[in-house]
């Protein structure tokens, strides 16, 4: 039978001084996933192993790690995918490790909350659903998809350096409600994400939009975003100038 | 260190989160805990939709709350208590409005209500979505009013006792996954909100999560199960992975085929119906094909959906699409996906009712995790999403006028009970004098729970499951010392866990052998017909030291006689 070994990243602050590799090998199966296989650590080789998962089918966000040099989540990826004899595998590395491959999340979802991440609706509001079309409906595709698995967070140097920043997850959260047309806080929106910790600190190095598990693209909201925030601010400005 | 809210509920999912902000809009001192953050409950993996009689697709003109009811009752092969369904069916246009008005992006029509699907045993295209991630986008929406409203959250906490006193709850015990540490929260409510116990099961589509510890956490408190012999399979879980594949599928048009290329449903129901038959029924008969020597590597059928196109895949379909590609390296606009019935969905409960009461004072529960019982031997897909949100907020609203109108005044020295037993119970884990791993016992219990009570049942199989869970629940007892660590403490967790899946499967052995019917999705070889005159009746479990008790209950029927169910 086939062999596969990993190398993860261990590190308890309760009685280790610095972090650690621990090699572990064991029977590789058919289509067997990175997540897979750290359930065959826990369970049979080693109990002290911690790490987050909940799914395994990518749509709850808590297994994002580094796995061979990518941010990636450990249950869609398959080892053989990989192409390497060894899955050397790291927890989320700008945020606070609290035990092995768990990393703290507060700032993240901080910085998340910090927009009001939630629909400031239109009034009045009717009695029945609002009425969408298609087309506006369209706008939210992609957008409401993030599952806040941390990956383009971890992977962003601005993010890594400033922990005040907001973040990729929130910009894209943000373009999110700007989109909807049952959301009325667009003006006070763009003010916010135009702010000092906001998309124009963004250096347009698209690590976000590379390692994005579910193929979002946090760089193009980002974009987006900083456009109509200088219209915006613009639209204000010419309205002064042609007042004066 | 010690806590109090007036209510805590436990579980971070659509129920929980519905419940504690209803108590929140009541005005209660609330908090939830959840041993996950709320956003990697498994509400999030539900794909195909939430049910609601809304009259938007123009062949639901007539479709109106009582056909929803009737639908629902006989999905249920009429073991569902009628009142609760009408209840269930007659709230859900307000839960659909509610979470369109809080951002849920539902999927629209060109004049821009909300769009509706097919689903199985709906007369009426009445199921709402969100492409196919229904439950992902009704997650984040609930969870953003949790934030909007300033929900206090203790994350990756877990319970792990009440704490009871004179037939009263007055709070429990967390365990703070992060510290390691046990910590008593007192409260005049508890709602537990905590999902079903999937797990139990090797082939099932549910998260690592679902263990259903919580349900048995009740059960040891002396509240009853209910329905509880009563498990889904869902007809279509991807081959090797038992990922979930929407019944959206079916509902856009997909196939069951078997290994000669035939729609082999016509053998099973109308051909009217064919795949859009309910879950247990559609179950049934893939298991039958594979039998028969028709299956895959005698294993599996194909989902096929090449004939839906790429546009119409891509348009209502991509979560499907995307977990094809990713988990079996297979494009379904291309090739017929490998799929096998796989455990789904736990009918029964804790026994609660139509306001997620139980018969323990000051302790409630909802969604999954409870039996009102609304779904009775089998629930149609799209009623659990709206389930949660319909029962969520009645038992949030119920709780916070219980809190108000007759305080149960709390008892420190119930909840010291409780920890002291935990405590107890903890050391003897670490000190551990056997040689035992428990992942490999609920390994193996997870193997036995589909072999012996899954799809088809027999006296036999059933007798023997419980035989050999008997050995396992020995095993059990003989455990290696678990890991003593204080962080992320997995073995601990699990080890903890074991205990409470051996409990709800030596629960459903001893319900599945008891009734001696095939209804909906229990069905016995031994006993191929429905029996209204003895068995159409609930059977509750009640915890025991010497094992389960079992009786019984009426079921509550107003409007609609038991009939033949026919497809």
């Amino acid at each position: 039978m086939k062999e596969i070994t990993y190398k993860v990243h261990r590190f308890n602050p309760e009685k280790d001084s610095k972090p650690y590799f621990q090699t572990y090998t064991f029977p590789l199966k058919p289509a067997m996933t990175v997540l897979e296989g750290l359930y065959y650590i826990l369970e049979y080789l080693d109990h002290t192993l911690s790490f987050r998962s909940s799914c395994r089918m990518a749509v709850c966000g808590s297994c994002a790690m580094h796995i061979n040099g990518k941010y990636r989540l450990a249950c869609n990826t398959q080892i053989t995918s990989l192409k390497s004899k060894t899955v050397v595998v790291q927890a989320l590395l700008h945020l606070p490790n609290l035990k092995d491959l768990v990393v703290d999340h507060t700032g993240f979802f901080e910085n998340l909350i910090a927009l009001k991440p939630w629909l400031l609706a239109k009034e009045p509001v009717p009695e029945k659903e609002y009425l969408q079309s298609p087309k506006e409906r369209k706008k939210l595709d992609v957008v409401t998809e993030c599952i806040m698995c941390q990956a383009c967070y971890a992977s962003c140097p601005v993010a890594g350096t400033d922990s005040k920043y907001f973040g990729p997850h929130a910009f894209l959260k943000a373009l999110r409600f700007v989109n909807d047309s049952r959301d009325n806080a667009t003006k006070e929106r763009l003010h916010q994400v135009a702010g000092e910790t906001g998309v124009f600190r963004c250096h347009t190095i698209f690590n976000c939009q590379d390692v994005c598990p579910k193929h979002l693209d946090p760089a193009g909201a980002i974009a987006k975003l900083k456009l109509a925030a200088t219209l915006e601010k613009l639209k204000g400005k010419l309205k002064t100038q042609a007042s004066a | 260190m010690s806590i109090h809210h007036d209510i805590v509920v436990v579980g971070g999912g659509l129920a929980g989160l519905r419940a504690a902000l209803q108590a929140k809009f009541a005005g209660a001192d609330v908090a939830i805990i959840t041993k996950v953050h709320p956003l990697r409950s498994h509400s999030g993996a539900a794909e195909g939709g939430i049910n609601s009689p809304l009259a938007n697709n123009p062949d639901a003109k007539d479709d109106n709350p009582e056909a929803h009811a009737y639908d629902t009752v006989k999905g249920a092969d009429f073991l569902a208590d009628q009142d609760a369904v009408d209840i269930l069916c007659s709230d859900a246009p307000e839960m659909i409005y509610e979470t369109d008005h809080w951002g849920c992006p539902y999927s629209r029509y060109g004049n821009g209500k909300i769009a509706q699907r097919y689903f199985g045993g709906g007369r009426y295209p009445r199921t709402c979505y969100a492409a196919d991630k229904t439950g992902h986008y009704l997650l984040h929406t609930l969870y953003e009013q949790a934030l909007k409203h300033q929900l206090k959250i203790y994350e990756e906490w877990m319970c792990l006792a009440l704490a009871v006193e004179n037939n009263a709850c007055k709070g429990l015990i967390a365990y703070d996954i992060r510290t390691g540490t046990l910590v008593p929260i007192s409260a005049q409510a508890v709602i537990m909100g905590t999902g079903g116990h999937g797990r139990i099961y090797r082939n099932t589509t549910n998260a690592h999560i679902n263990t259903g510890l919580a349900m048995s956490i009740a059960y040891w408190a002396g509240v009853p199960l209910k329905d509880i012999e009563f498990v889904q399979f869902h007809p279509t879980s991807l081959a090797r992975t038992n990922i979930l594949l929407t019944e959206g599928c079916r509902g856009e048009g997909a196939y069951l085929i078997n290994k000669d290329g035939e729609r082999f449903m016509k053998r099973y129901v109308s051909e009217k119906v064919m795949e859009l038959a309910p879950r247990d029924i559609v179950s049934r008969s893939i298991m039958t094909e594979i039998e028969q020597g028709r299956g895959i590597d005698n294993a599996y059928v194909y989902l096929d959906m090449r004939h839906l196109g790429e546009k119409k895949i891509d348009e209502r379909l991509p979560g499907t699409k995307e977990l094809c590609l990713e988990f079996i390296n297979l494009d379904p606009v291309k090739d017929p996906i490998p799929i096998q019935p796989g455990q789904h969905y736990t009918m029964g409960g804790i026994d609660t009712n139509a306001w997620g009461e139980t018969k323990l004072a000051g302790f409630l529960a909802a969604g999954e995790c409870a039996c009102i019982s609304v779904h009775g031997g089998n629930r149609l897909g799209g009623n659990a999403l709206l389930e949660t949100l319909v029962f969520g907020k009645r038992a949030g609203q119920r709780a916070a006028e219980l809190v108000k109108q007759k305080p149960n005044s709390p008892s420190p020295k119930a909840l010291d009970q409780a920890l002291k037993n935990l405590q107890a119970k903890q050391e003897e884990l670490f000190k551990g004098k056997g040689s035992e791993n428990h992942f490999d016992i609920k390994n193996r219990l997870a193997q036995l729970m589909v072999e012996k009570a899954g799809v088809f049942r027999t006296e036999k199989d059933l007798t023997e499951g419980k035989a050999k869970l008997q050995e396992l629940k020995q095993r059990a007892k003989n455990l290696a010392p678990v890991t003593q660590e204080k962080r992320f403490n997995f073995d601990y967790i699990f080890s903890m866990e074991l205990q409470g899946n051996l409990e709800i499967s030596e629960a459903i052995f001893t319900a599945a052998l008891e009734r001696k019917e095939s209804r909906a999705a229990h069905f016995r070889k031994d006993f191929p017909e429905r029996d209204d005159l003895n068995w159409l009746k609930h059977i509750l479990v009640n915890w025991s030291s010497e094992g389960p008790k079992l009786w019984s209950e009426p079921v509550k029927i107003i409007r609609y006689q038991p009939e033949e169910r026919k497809y």
